[in-house]
């Protein structure tokens, strides 16, 4: 099964890099233009020593050499290897000593390139050979007859044919070097792969919580155009409408019965809008800390609460935000599953050797517990929030209760 | 009575001109932020400045530096401040502060409820207190648990000293809860007696007793 499996691929390998295939331009361009590359390796036939400084200085240079070579002809991108320091600086050279991506490097040019150069001389060769083989006729036609030579006068059908199976054949072994260079350039060029994957975690962590910190800021815009907005028009209806329920007692009683109506919907709509308001982003979480924001949110519960909050300085905004969320997804969740007759929220901050300073949230209630963390969209989107700042949640809830949800988020961001 | 205002919406100042001179104030001057107040307050020397707490140019709480300042500038100036949401160490810094006029607190939405925030702005200019209800609650919380005194109340008595500390009085706290008036004072004479106060004249000194207690604060 697996021969046969490799026979396919061949065959399939074959059939595409033959010389009706576009493969066979780019592969041949590609196998040739390795010949400047190798160039300095050529210096290596006349003296070995001159050849090693060659490429030792010209390293840089001859990186973004190749590094063109393969994403102009191949549009095949060699990453580069990210350097803290600029080459030119002593930091910078000592940087550059240390690191094994350096002596890959140079791994490439002083094997690989001479090779791959040869290969391509080769190519030159078996073009050449082939052109003139096929031709051999016109040769023959165009020169005096006394200077091609007796000798291959007979052979002639021979080596037209022979010249045109060359040029025929002349793709895969371009398309086979081209092979091996991109593999060669991939694991000496490039950067070592556990570091490239590394280094894209880094990336894919700054671009997440770029993107958090672009919702959260979001979220602080709406609430303050709601602010601005629609909350002062509300407020001022409301109180405009107050102002004439105190103003007209002697209006028939259907008017006053519809202005005590609008009043009262305008006092609602206002609360509706304060509550999503703070559903999107308190202002007093970002005006006065996490603290007094979850103090609000305490004395609000339909259960005594009592909170603690130990934190010293404050942690960026965007885990502020995810803690202020945790608090109040809890506190929703106790108000409405636990039938709790009080509630407590912990908040502190606590070293970890490895995530940096931990901020911890405890809410415990008395109720009856058998909460299922896996379901109810409540605690879904709590986890899913949590996760989202790379934090971590426990709920430990049996049945008969006490309920304890423990949350640490890391402050760092 | 003279007042101003400091208030940078100016929808919203046009209709607290309005509840003020229906509360029988003369609005000396209106001002969008901390800066033309104290400037305003400088002047005119108000009974009463009534002050919202996110102004220009921060948008933070330059209402509560501007009213500490006031209080200490200005000390027949009686200030109620008005903010979108209670933070409850504005209230206790305001409390703190010794002066003899009056101190209020109030959720912005509180003025929709006309006659009740006139009784507020007629309360604080007159030296006395108007706390919103959520700063009580905010302040109770705080206290909440452990080995306190205030656990020694009875849930009866806890609701009149959070009824005392928004600022009413005796016949107001009567009213909320639908009892007469001598058994909200014997609640009272109850509540000193748990809380070893001495029961002190008139609603400021009995809200600043409150929340001497509530807080810790002299």
């Amino acid at each position: 099964m697996a021969t046969r499996g490799a026979l396919r691929r061949t065959y399939t390998w074959i059939a595409a890099h033959g010389p009706w295939s576009a493969w066979a331009w780019r592969n041949t361009a590609f196998a040739v233009a390795a010949i400047p590359a190798a160039l300095p390796a050529g210096l290596g036939l006349l003296s070995v020593p001159l050849w090693l400084v060659l490429v030792l200085a010209l390293g840089p240079l001859l990186g973004r050499l190749q590094r063109s070579r393969f994403w102009s002809l191949l549009g095949l991108e060699v990453p580069e290897v990210v350097r803290a320091h600029p080459w030119s600086t002593p930091k910078g050279v000592a940087e550059r000593l240390r690191s094994d991506a350096t002596w890959r490097q140079y791994a490439y040019h002083l094997l690989v390139s001479p090779l791959m150069g040869l290969g391509g001389a080769l190519q030159v060769l078996v073009w050449a050979g082939g052109f003139a083989g096929a031709s051999v006729y016109g040769w023959a036609w165009a020169l005096p007859p006394d200077r091609s030579g007796p000798g291959l006068a007979g052979a002639y059908d021979l080596v037209t044919v022979a010249g045109a199976l060359l040029l025929l054949a002349a793709p895969w072994p371009a398309a086979l070097l081209t092979r091996l260079d991109s593999a060669a350039a991939a694991t000496l060029l490039g950067p070592n792969r556990a570091r490239e994957l590394e280094r894209r975690v880094e990336d894919l962590a700054e671009s997440r919580a770029g993107v958090l910190d672009a919702a959260d800021l979001e979220r602080r815009r709406i609430e303050r155009d709601l602010h601005d907005g629609a909350q002062q028009r509300l407020v001022s209806l409301a109180m405009n409408l107050g102002i004439a329920r105190a103003t007209l007692p002697d209006l028939p009683p259907e008017a006053k019965a519809v202005i005590d109506e609008a009043h009262r919907e305008a006092k609602e709509a206002i609360e509706e809008l304060n509550s999503l308001v703070r559903g999107l982003h308190p202002a007093v979480l970002e005006d006065r800390g996490l603290d007094a924001a979850l103090s609000g949110l305490a004395a609000r519960a339909p259960l005594p609460v009592e909170l603690t909050v130990d934190m010293g300085t404050r942690p960026g905004p965007t885990v502020e935000a995810v803690a202020y969320f945790v608090v109040s997804e809890a506190l929703a969740n106790v108000a409405k599953h636990a039938r709790a007759k009080a509630c407590s929220v912990r908040v502190d901050r606590m070293p970890d050797r490895r995530r940096g300073d931990l901020l911890r949230l405890v809410v415990t209630d008395d109720g009856v517990g058998g909460a299922d963390p896996a379901g109810g969209t409540g605690l879904v989107g709590l986890r899913k929030r949590v996760g989202s700042v790379d934090g971590t949640i426990m709920i430990n809830s049996p049945l008969g209760g006490p309920t304890v949800v423990t949350v640490e988020l890391p402050c760092g961001l | 009575m003279r007042a101003v205002i400091a208030e940078d919406s100016v929808l919203l100042r046009i209709g607290l001109v309005r509840v003020l001179e229906m509360a029988g104030f003369e609005v000396a001057a209106e001002t969008g932020d901390a800066e033309s107040l104290l400037a305003a307050v400088e002047t005119h020397r108000p009974e009463l400045a009534l002050v919202d707490v996110r102004m220009p140019p921060g948008f933070t709480d330059e209402g509560v530096r501007a009213a500490l300042r006031i209080r200490e500038a200005s000390p027949a100036t009686a200030v109620l401040l008005l903010s979108q949401y209670v933070e409850e160490r504005y209230a206790a810094d305001l409390l703190a502060t010794q002066s003899p006029a009056g101190i209020g607190y109030l959720l912005k939405q509180r003025v929709a409820d006309v006659e009740e925030f006139i009784d507020a702005l007629r309360r604080v200019a007159g030296g006395g207190t108007a706390l919103d209800p959520q700063v009580v609650a905010q302040l109770l919380l705080r206290r909440g648990g452990g080995p306190d005194p205030l656990s020694r109340l009875t849930p009866r008595e806890r609701e009149v000293l959070a009824l005392m500390a928004e600022g009413r009085s005796n016949g107001g706290i009567a009213a909320a809860l639908v009892v007469s008036e001598s058994a909200v004072a014997k609640h009272i004479n109850s509540i000193f007696a748990k809380l070893d106060l001495s029961a002190a004249d008139g609603d400021h000194r009995r809200v600043l007793a409150v929340l001497r207690f509530l807080d810790g604060t002299p």
